[in-house]
């Protein structure tokens, strides 16, 4: 019941022991002249061990800040302002993401957390070949000689089905497709053999086919290797195939987490829902002539992270609304003990 | 490879062939006779008259420009009739001191603006780059002569660290050379650090926020390593092409301030020459110099070529 | 709709724009200052330019010659800001040709394919000359004189225009209103004048006060070199050139002319870069 009263237990050893990261109501502000832009404002969300946590929300809800500011990669002028970051390190000690060294933090990246993105084509640098660069995330955080770490890679290639890895190890990535590129991200993340994989729309710029493989290829790593991992996504049908739970984000907060099936089965919270009658489904869409039917966009728009209301971010467009939604923000509340919503009304859904 | 390395070497040569030509033009627009110019108030018509059948001036204009095309073909920059030597010769016995001048300028400058560009776009919009943004514009704005001047009257005249003008003389050795040179050397290099500087600045801020940079953090480098390896190394072509245009714009700035320190380089042959209308001279150091433009610019496209795999296909 | 209507209601007054512009106002207003001070040098100086007092000869600054006397006792002061009137016209003349030469150049390169290669060309060798050098060929060909040094420098910074106006000029004669306006039959100098030239004048503008700029520099060089204008004519180059003599024994006579280019040349470097971010937004998006 720790998870519903967050603040409860302030001692980082209060992570139960399946858990590998808990951010705990994180605050991650852009403070620009006289407006901060509070694009992440109150998010708690949990990762499991060896499980895939699905973030999911529109763009500008805060999923990609999230992840950046698990990895402290936030660009000026972003901060975390608030709340914690408790992970859990492979030797079993927990640390406090939100307030560890730089040079601490650096000895996470890549070896305890590791992040691929979004733009296959531009993560990977331009002017070094694909082998150097993972061998240089290798041996940054191992004492091995070069020789050693380009066998490393080359096993990483080959575990990321790369055909002919020791002729792509000294190819650049202009050479290769953004599929191909996906892959190497990948190998490249994976090569410390990091317990946590931050996956910021790993899929969304690739075509439907490569995406595909790329889920595949993921699950089936982490089946292998046992890594946990934070899966960013607008899309809820990538969602339905990799995830083992869901954090549902809206205008800054996690509105609403549950393993997945419970959340596709019986959403508890309106904006839930709301996506959920958005996506195309073949049965559920065709009318009884065979037409289909429109689709259900919610009405309105998301609130400005520069001005968010003082209640419910989601009352505006909420069809549940009501005075008290407007005037007071929701607490993550528990809808059933693996079902957490931020909505006072969740028991009419 | 081979292509871009073909395609670069014919433009190399037309851009060459059109310098020649303009050279060519610019000496024959001269109002006047040039052969009386070159000799003077006193010489007589017969004087000149030999002189012009011995410039080929007695030449229709087309038949001239093809002699000097032939004459160039033959590695002959022609001669001088007031050094009484090849143009080639003086122009090779004044190169020593243009030369080491514009090295030294060229790494003062790359010294201070590399780091300062880089720490300026790294810390953007703070203090130090707001300072070094104004500084850029002020030493931009200082003439490299004016500059000369305050540093022979600062640290040769009042502290006497280094020599006032010259080149040592004939006996001089190179290390009392090089002492001549370090005057000049930084008064070019801080002017023209200014638009190097600028350049960094410009070119690191387009990179710093590029993808790879993020991925080189997440791999949990140093930022020191983040900003070397990854940021610069992709900042550094339009980088090397400023610095590459300042070398050739340097062999200019020299010509001003060889004048100021009475250095004998080539920018001091080449005013004298102006002064006494001494037109081969002129004519040959303005093919050299746009030569030397040119053959560094096909340099930095060959230098592209190790640093940049994607140009290599 | 209200977004395409609205500019022209909302659109602040330039006076306040240039205001807002930090650099950009001040740039201004120094380079007026300037301009002030060597247009009313005949009613601000305190001596005439040339009179000479071998009494009064390389005497220090003081309260009676602000920046002291040179080597025929001359006053520093009031031939600097004398100085300022050649130093600037020479400036602003070679400009205007530059802006002349190099806008027709540019034209005819970006808006006639066949002109373009040859253009071009010219354009590509001309840059590979350093500026003052060029310039010292050019003076030493026509033989040395004030209109020489304005010819030559116009001549030298006019590519550097051609090339700004070329490369946009290719960019704006592929806009659908400027193919339109040529499937209407309109006629292509009209379309160069009123369509493209019109799109033109921001970059023409700041690469302009940039060229003010290097011309004043590069004159300064000229005359420092004694291949400029004539030695006697007081301009910023020629009175450096004069106190390089007394280098150590009269700074004054150099540094306070070198204060005078100084301040020139980064004042229009400040309005050059101030008009290039007041007008870039757009210039970016369009280029």
């Amino acid at each position: 019941m720790a998870m519903s009263t967050p603040n409860a237990d302030n001692h980082p050893d209060a992570l139960a022991d399946d858990i590998v990261l808990r951010a705990e109501d994180l605050r991650t502000h852009f403070i620009m002249g006289t407006r901060t832009a509070k694009s992440v404002d109150g998010v708690t969300l949990t990762v499991r061990r060896g499980q895939t946590l699905a973030v999911v929300g529109e763009s500008g809800s805060g999923k990609s800040v999230t992840s950046l500011s698990i990895m402290r990669l936030l660009s000026h002028p972003g901060r975390i302002v608030g709340g914690r970051l408790l992970y859990r390190m492979r030797d079993g000690g927990v640390v406090d993401l939100a307030t560890l060294s730089d040079k601490r933090m650096r000895a996470i990246r890549g070896k305890e957390i590791a992040m691929i993105f979004q733009e296959p084509m531009t993560s990977l640098n331009p002017l070094y070949t694909v082998g150097d660069q993972i061998m240089e995330m290798i041996r940054l955080h191992e004492p091995i000689s070069r020789h050693e770490a380009r066998i490393r890679a080359r096993r990483m290639l080959e575990l990321v089905e790369i055909p002919a890895p020791d002729k792509r190890l000294d190819q650049y990535p202009h050479e290769m497709s953004g599929g191909m590129r996906q892959r190497v991200m990948i190998a490249l993340a994976l090569a410390c053999n990091p317990a946590l994989l931050i996956a910021d729309e790993p899929t969304t710029a690739l075509d439907v086919t490569i995406q595909a493989q790329i889920l595949d290829l993921m699950r089936r790593l982490q089946r292998e290797i046992g890594m946990s991992i934070l899966f960013v996504t607008h899309n809820l049908g990538v969602v339905a195939e990799i995830a083992h739970e869901v954090a549902v984000m809206y205008a800054g907060r996690v509105v609403e987490q549950a393993p997945v099936h419970d959340l596709f089965a019986r959403p508890r919270h309106p904006y839930t829902k709301g996506l959920l009658a958005c996506i195309p489904d073949a049965k559920r869409d065709r009318a009884e002539d065979g037409t289909r039917k429109m689709l259900n966009p919610i009405p309105g728009s998301v609130p400005s992270v520069l001005a968010l209301p003082a209640g419910c971010a989601y009352a505006p467009r909420c069809p549940l609304a009501e005075a008290h939604c407007e005037s007071v923000p929701p607490d993550l509340l528990n809808a059933s003990p693996e079902h957490l919503t931020r909505c006072w009304r969740h028991e009419l859904l | 490879m081979t292509r871009y390395v073909l395609q670069r070497l014919f433009g190399m040569l037309t851009v060459m062939f059109t310098v020649v030509t303009i050279v060519f033009v610019i000496v024959r627009v001269a109002p006047g006779d040039p052969a009386a110019v070159m000799l003077g108030p006193d010489a007589t018509p017969a004087d000149i008259e030999v002189l012009r059948v011995r410039l080929g001036l007695d030449q229709p204009l087309p038949i001239q420009y093809v002699y000097f095309l032939a004459q160039l073909a033959r590695g002959d920059l022609g001669h001088s009739i007031f050094l009484d030597m090849p143009v080639a010769s003086a122009l090779l016995d004044r190169a020593e001191p243009t030369f080491f001048l514009t090295i030294f300028a060229i790494l003062i400058a790359s010294a201070i603006a590399l780091p300062v560009g880089i720490m300026s776009a790294y810390k953007r919009g703070s203090f130090f780059d707001q300072a070094v943004t104004t500084l850029t514009m002020l030493a931009a704005s200082i003439p490299s002569f004016w500059l000369g001047l305050i540093l022979i009257q600062v640290f040769a005249v009042r502290f006497g660290w280094f020599p006032v003008a010259g080149y040592g003389g004939p006996d001089a050795s190179f290390l009392t050379r090089m002492s001549h040179l370090v005057l000049p050397a930084v008064a070019l290099g801080v002017v023209s650090s200014a638009l190097i500087t600028r350049f960094t600045r410009a070119s690191m801020l387009d990179v710093l926020n590029d993808d790879y940079v993020r991925t080189a953090r997440s791999k949990g480098m140093g930022e020191f390593r983040v900003i070397m390896k990854h940021a610069f190394k992709n900042a550094l072509i339009p980088v090397l092409t400023v610095i590459g245009l300042t070398a050739a714009l340097l062999v200019s700035g020299a010509v001003v301030t060889e004048t100021v320190f009475s250095l004998p380089g080539v920018g001091n042959l080449v005013v004298s020459a102006v002064l006494r209308r001494d037109y081969p001279v002129i004519q040959g150091a303005l093919l050299v110099i746009a030569a030397i433009y040119v053959l560094i610019n096909f340099g930095i496209d060959l230098l592209y070529l190790m640093i940049d795999p994607r140009v290599r296909y | 709709m209200a977004a395409a209507s609205a500019p022209s209601v909302d659109t602040p007054r330039i006076s306040t724009l240039i205001l807002q512009r930090k650099t950009l106002a001040i740039g201004l207003a120094i380079i007026v200052a300037i301009t002030l001070l060597a247009v009313l040098a005949p009613l601000i100086a305190p001596y005439s330019p040339s009179k000479l007092s071998i009494v009064n000869r390389l005497k220090p600054p003081s309260s009676t010659w602000f920046f002291g006397t040179d080597e025929f006792g001359r006053d520093v002061f009031s031939r600097t800001i004398y100085a300022g009137q050649l130093s600037l016209l020479v400036g602003a003349a070679a400009t205007a040709l530059a802006a002349t030469v190099g806008i027709t150049l540019g034209l005819v390169a970006g808006f006639f394919r066949k002109a373009d290669g040859i253009v071009s060309r010219i354009i590509d060798a001309m840059m590979a000359f350093p500026d003052i050098l060029l310039a010292i060929a050019l003076v030493a060909a026509l033989g040395p004189s004030l209109a020489t040094v304005i010819i030559a420098l116009g001549v030298v910074y006019a590519p550097r225009l051609a090339r700004v106006v070329r490369a946009s000029t290719l960019v704006i004669r592929e806009l659908p209103y400027v193919e339109a306006a040529r499937a209407l039959g309109v006629p292509t100098w009209r379309i160069m004048t009123r369509h493209v030239l019109r799109n033109l004048v921001s970059p023409i503008l700041v690469q302009a006060t940039f060229i003010f700029a290097y011309a004043m520099l590069a004159e300064a060089g000229l005359s420092f070199l004694g291949v400029g204008v004539s030695p006697e004519i007081p301009t910023w180059g020629t009175m450096i050139a004069a106190g390089r003599q007394y280098v150590g024994q009269a700074d004054w006579m150099t540094i306070f002319p070198g204060f005078a280019i100084i301040l020139t040349v980064l004042s229009l470097q400040l309005v050059g870069d101030g008009l290039r971010d007041l007008l870039d937004p757009r210039l970016r998006k369009d280029l």
